[in-house]
């Protein structure tokens, strides 16, 4: 009689069981922030966010009930067919705008860079976690091969972004796992003095003709737009003078909901996706923005304290990578819409529209619950 | 680097490396901060000009350019639309394979092409360029269907100026032409490019410029918000455009018509002033040329018609060249003997046919002389000898400061823009004029050549006819003007051009009705007595010969050159002869006795302003058998035989003006 009783409070506290209330309550934040913007920047585009939106939170939610565990035994299936699907794409992929990243299966096109942003971490998470009390240099070895093969493959598609943020996803793992500041130190000095060199020479390197080891032709022109996005203000500069435009004219209070002239007149180029962060910054200034970051600083904290307080070596890696991963698109994504990197197309994190990439996102958040949950439940 | 650690020590420095990785998002997200606080409060203003200027456009609304009618309110210069074929060569990619492809559907022919590729040096690449003007409907309609084969290519509605009687009055009402890159200098240099932008035309001569700004109106504009496609999106805000004022002249132009008939093809100038107000009913300058030849750019043929012609159609001759006056000048002189108190209205002087002076003989015409001469008798029979006499006594600085407030040798100010000098002769004149030392010496007989009206004298025809007006006004002198009334045409308020009255010059009233009545005594009884023969009123007149002294700057013509060494023939005239109501100067270029020609010009003006009577054919044609003692009386006026010193030096600077500089276009 008890069993078959209907318990609204049962069921829901049945329902709420794996959901980390913080986390929800963020996120909660960010996708009604993400609403307000839509509908201003493109509201014709709100039915189907509210479908993505619905479905990105049924697979957090389911991701959230699976056990951290079973999550970590699916890292390596996860991982191989990410591989064989990135390596079918390079060869018999659909190519559009000169780039080949999706595979058609039928019902659906997929893009299997998508599913690395999270295999990846998993799978490294879970090598480190086999490896555990031995973690020495051959380690790292094996998990910057683990890491360099797909990334290698995403980047011949090309895709400069997706292949950074995979990169990135391995490397935070590589990095909290341990990894000797002898190492890292020299890496990173490297790259700064690369960066430098890059924007020093701007004028040289930026030169037609001069060609850059390893990068297509795009994605050099992405680099020297940045440098210098006066040189071709109607061609490859328009994006980010416009977007520069949008945020600077915003002021500290914005022009006001739906009144961004930037946006509504059609300056702004991609305003729902990759450029959304400039509407926002249009019509609701620096408080807006400000009240942004504030909501993402939160989620991170929260990241890092489930993280810091996980029960095991796996999901430690992969609660703090996960975090980081959130930092790093929504870093990006904020510093080429205004100038000071280049135009990778990374989108805002919860925000920018795209089923895929929200989905992505909130299996992410879903991961971090079910770690939580794993605590919780190791306590009891 | 393999060390053994133990699960809390892992999870120390795994917190250790969270930390450090919490202060490096710090960092990063500091930095994104400190650039949005540089974006959106430093540079706050600069973005938001930019975003403004980003959606604003404004768009000019030219306003409709005022139309200029005749005392009568006939129009002289208005507007009216039609529709052009414009190609914006930015747009185009091949412009002659455009042009030819147009030409296919509306007719195009050398000369549109011709005018075209000059619009098109003078233009900027992303400004439409009319390739042809005034397509009917049908043509319209041809191009709008076909227009798809031509990017670039537009069919526009636009305004155009029309001067419905063509030549008449030309020199007067002037025209427009489009703006050119003087033009657009100037405007920049006045601050007013704000009110040209749109515009297209500007006033190029007479009262088209220099009432350019009433006529102009003010450009109104249109804020309208524009997409990242440059399309209007919706207005913002608007501000009329104010029409350009009226202009109602003082000018009749059916006495300016009379006026131009009675010219026939001879060359010369006319100008008719009412003296109580100095407003001007008819200035001719003949031959006048088409002004609407030059509204959408003059093509290079007509341009080099009108500019290259011996008979010079564009200098406005009325205003702008001056000549010797010849015996009208003799009336002053008589004036200025009795100002001077040199002579009395009665006292005679014996004419024994010549005048000594220096060892030379200043010859009068008449052989023998004319006797005893007193100073009506001698404007009457324009005795030579009574003017030689007191142009000696009253001294060269006697006559010109006499004659000086009559306007003689300054520009009186009339509102038709390029009026010239003319030249009052003084020493102090000769010595500015002439380089060379042996030539700045004033002569003596220099002066008495100036007594009869040659020598250096050199005045406009507006001069003359002013100075006449100010003679029969009681010494009232006018700033000479065209415009009479200034119309708003929204609210139809006029104002008023004053009367301006420059002095009153000061002699006194009973021998402006000596000189009068010799005048009135002319054109009964005297040189133009045959002009004015059976005219039922009474009028005042004077002859006059200006001497054509050297053909320097005119292209040697065989066959005209007797022609143009013909003296220019002169009248001055006012009418009715108590209380005038007009006052004119009449000036016919090789025209002969100032009896000949001038006269019957003057008298069928004058018959039209008085009794509104026309007659069809030119005036003066049949006085070729004008009379013998006119001829001889008229001849006196030849300075050649006694006056050698004056001859040296021929016509004033501003006769050699003819040639002057062609317009912009």
């Amino acid at each position: 009689m008890t069993d078959t009783r209907f318990h609204p409070r049962e069921l829901l506290r049945g329902f709420l069981r794996p959901i980390d209330l913080p986390l929800l309550l963020l996120l909660g934040l960010l996708l009604a922030y993400a609403f307000v913007v839509m509908m201003s920047a493109s509201p014709e585009r709100i039915p189907s966010l509210q479908v993505n939106t619905a479905v990105a939170l049924a697979a957090m939610w389911a991701t959230a009930r699976l056990p951290a565990q079973r999550l970590l035994s699916l890292a390596l299936p996860l991982y191989l067919i990410g591989v064989l699907l990135l390596v079918a794409v390079d060869l018999f992929g659909e190519t559009s705008k000169g780039a080949t990243r999706w595979l058609d299966v039928g019902v659906t096109r997929i893009q299997p860079s998508e599913i690395m942003k999270i295999a990846m971490p998993l799978m490294l998470a879970w090598y480190f976690q086999q490896r555990e009390g031995q973690i020495g240099l051959r380690e790292f070895i094996v998990a910057g091969l683990l890491l360099v093969v797909p990334v290698g493959l995403i980047m011949v598609q090309p895709d400069l972004g997706t292949s950074l943020l995979v990169t990135a996803a391995g490397v935070y793992v590589i990095y909290f796992a341990g990894l000797s500041w002898k190492l890292i130190v020299p890496v990173v000095a490297v790259g700064v003095i690369g960066i430098v060199a890059i924007v020093g020479f701007g004028d040289q390197i930026c030169q037609p003709g001069v060609d850059w080891p390893g990068l297509r032709e795009y994605q050099k022109h992405r680099v020297c737009t940045l440098l210098d996005p006066t040189q071709d203000p109607l061609g490859k500069g328009f994006h980010i003078i416009q977007s520069t435009i949008a945020i600077g004219s915003g002021g500290v209070l914005g022009k006001g909901w739906m009144d961004g002239t930037q946006t509504h007149l059609a300056f702004l180029p991609e305003r729902h996706t990759d450029f959304i962060f400039s509407v926002l910054a249009e019509e609701f200034g620096l408080i807006g923005i400000v009240v942004l970051l504030a909501i993402y600083v939160l989620l991170l904290l929260r990241g890092f304290y489930i993280a810091a307080m996980a029960p095991t070596l796996a999901t430690r890696l992969l609660g703090g990578a996960i975090t980081m991963i959130f930092f790093t698109y929504a870093f990006v994504n904020m510093g080429m819409v205004s100038g000071i990197l280049p135009v990778v197309g990374v989108p805002l994190p919860f925000i920018s529209y795209g089923g895929t990439a929200l989905v992505t996102l909130c299996l992410g958040i879903g991961i971090l619950m079910s770690i939580q949950r794993s605590r919780v439940l190791a306590q009891a | 680097m393999m060390e053994f650690r133990t699960p809390d020590e892992e999870l120390g420095r795994f917190r250790r490396r969270v930390v450090i990785a919490g202060v490096f998002i710090a960092v990063c997200f500091g930095l994104l901060v400190a650039r949005f606080w540089f974006l959106q409060v430093v540079r706050y203003d600069y973005y938001h000009t930019r975003a403004e200027d980003n959606r604003i456009a404004l768009l000019p609304i030219v306003p409709g350019r005022g139309s200029i009618t005749d005392r009568n309110g006939i129009p002289l210069a208005r507007n009216y639309a039609a529709y052009t074929l414009e190609i914006t060569p930015s747009r185009v990619r091949d412009l002659e394979a455009t042009i030819d492809g147009l030409a296919e559907i509306v007719e195009i022919d050398a000369r549109d092409r011709r005018r075209f590729k000059k619009l098109l040096e003078e233009s900027k690449n992303f400004e439409s360029v009319p390739i042809r003007t005034r397509l009917t409907e049908e043509e319209v309609a041809r191009v709008i269907a076909r227009r798809y084969q031509f990017p670039g290519v537009e069919v526009q509605a636009r305004l155009f100026r029309d001067y419905p009687h063509g030549e008449l009055a030309s020199h007067v009402i002037g025209y427009i032409g489009r703006i050119n890159q003087r033009d657009r200098e100037r405007i920049e240099e006045s601050g007013d490019e704000a009110n040209y932008r749109g515009s297209e035309y500007i006033g190029k001569s007479g009262l088209e410029l220099s009432y350019e700004a009433v006529l102009h109106g003010i450009t109104g504009a249109e804020q309208v918000e524009v997409n990242a496609g440059g399309r209007a999106v919706r207005q913002l805000a608007r501000t009329p455009g104010v029409a350009g004022n009226d202009l109602e002249l003082t000018l009749n132009i059916e006495m300016q018509k009379v006026a131009e008939e009675a010219f026939g093809k001879r060359r010369g100038a006319l100008v008719a002033i009412e003296p109580a107000t100095g407003g001007v009913l008819a200035l001719v300058s003949k031959p006048g040329y088409d002004p609407n030849l030059f509204v959408d750019g003059i093509s290079t043929e007509d341009w080099k018609s009108l500019n290259e012609s011996p008979d010079h159609p564009l200098v406005n001759r009325a205003i702008f060249s001056a000549y010797p006056p010849g015996s009208t000048f003799k009336p002053f002189m008589a004036m200025a003997g009795l100002s001077a108190g040199k002579r009395t209205i009665t006292q005679t002087i014996a004419d024994p046919g010549y005048f000594m002076f220096g060892g030379h003989r200043f010859m009068d015409d008449k052989i023998g002389g004319h006797g005893m001469v007193d100073l009506p008798k001698s404007i009457v029979v324009s005795c030579n000898t009574y003017y030689y006499q007191l142009a000696n006594d009253l001294g060269i600085d006697g006559i010109a400061n006499f004659m000086r407030p009559f306007g003689f040798g300054s520009r009186t100010g009339i509102d038709v823009p390029g009026e010239a000098e003319g030249v009052l002769p003084t020493p102090e004149w000769k010595k500015k004029r002439f380089r060379k030392k042996e030539h700045q010496k004033w002569f003596g007989g220099e002066t008495i050549s100036v007594g009869i009206g040659q020598g250096y004298n050199a005045y406009t025809p507006l001069q003359m006819a002013n100075a006449v007006a100010a003679l029969v006004n009681d010494g009232k002198l006018f700033r000479p003007h065209v415009v009479r009334h200034v119309v708003n045409p929204a609210t139809g308020e006029r104002r008023v051009v004053e009367p301006a009255p420059i002095r009153t010059i000061p002699f006194r009233p009973e021998h402006a009705a000596a000189v009068r009545q010799a005048m009135v005594d002319v054109n009964k009884a005297g040189t133009g007595a045959r002009a004015f023969a059976g005219a039922p009123y009474s009028s005042g007149g004077k002859t006059g010969t200006a001497q054509v002294f050297s053909l320097r700057g005119q292209r040697y013509v065989e066959g005209r050159v007797s022609e143009r060494l013909r003296d220019h023939s002169w009248f001055i005239a006012y009418a009715p002869a108590d209380k005038p109501t007009i006052a004119l100067a009449v000036l016919v270029e090789n025209g002969g006795f100032g009896a000949q020609s001038a006269a019957p010009i003057a008298r069928q003006v004058i018959d039209f302003h008085l009794l509104g009577k026309r007659r069809d054919q030119p005036a003066g044609e049949d006085a070729d058998a004008a009379d013998e003692s006119d001829e001889s009386d008229e001849h006196a006026g030849h300075p050649h035989a006694g006056a050698p010193a004056a001859a040296a030096e021929p016509a004033a600077p501003e006769a050699g003006g003819q040639d002057r500089e062609p317009p912009s276009e």
